[in-house]
């Protein structure tokens, strides 16, 4: 099952990528995603960080085939 | 005639509008985008809100730039979002918002939100809630450059 993620601000920064496309083998959540995304790279403060599936705000879904995962740190407009 | 341009249309709120601008947003579309609402004679408030990039100073460096990025596919959906809850929620003319991408210098603009409604309250009322939603809700990020060329990440206060 293949899933594309896209990373923005300091997530972008720390992973030297904007966009990569992960294949999962076992029933995986947004959550556990994120967490999978973040740990090798020394982001302190995890809870900071937001995760939409397919543009939609939700760390509890499970993925599916074909999902757009964003990790998305604080947000910074205006 | 007169109502349909009292309340808009729901082909109008509900098209997306484009919503982003790269670099700062010049002074000039401030007042071109008052002259344009001149013919809409059931206007009687405008509300405008103008963000400006602070030269904040963080241990001892000052803000040069902010670098601004945003997850647009996501931004122009909760822009739309914002923007049909704004109207349910208050009865405005019209709403225009446009935010910088790419850098904006300390003292340049990179947001303008503009309501117009019949009375001042209701534009007042609506442009504030525009700006509270946008800090809250968009996922546009902003890297703040310092004027030695380092940078830190901002964070909505």
């Amino acid at each position: 099952m293949r899933v594309t993620v896209k990373y923005f601000g300091l997530v972008a920064e720390a992973k030297g990528t904007n966009e990569e496309v992960l294949n999962l083998t076992a029933p995986t959540t947004a959550y556990e995603l994120k967490l999978k995304c973040l740990n090798p790279h020394g982001i302190m403060d995890q809870e900071s960080i937001q995760v939409a599936v397919n543009q939609n705000l939700d760390e509890n879904i499970i993925l599916k085939d074909g999902d757009e995962v964003a990790l998305l740190p604080p947000f910074a407009g205006g | 005639m007169w109502k349909e341009e009292l309340k808009p249309s729901s082909m109008e709120t509900k098209k997306l509008k484009k919503v982003f601008v790269e670099g700062a947003i010049p002074p000039e579309k401030i007042a071109q985008s008052v002259a344009n609402h001149q013919s809409k004679t059931n206007i009687g408030a405008h509300s405008i809100f103008l963000g400006q990039i602070r030269a904040d100073k963080i241990d001892g460096k000052t803000v040069a730039a902010i670098q601004y990025t945003a997850y647009e596919e996501m931004a122009g959906k909760v822009f739309h979002e914002i923007r049909e809850a704004a109207f349910a929620k208050f009865d405005i003319t019209c709403a225009h918002i446009y935010h910088s991408l790419g850098t904006v210098k300390a003292g340049e603009l990179c947001l303008f939100v503009f309501t117009s409604s019949a009375h001042r309250k209701t534009a007042i009322e609506a442009t504030n809630y525009f700006v509270e939603e946008i800090k809250a809700k968009v996922p546009i990020f902003g890297k703040e450059i310092f004027e030695d060329e380092t940078h830190q990440w901002k964070v909505n206060k």
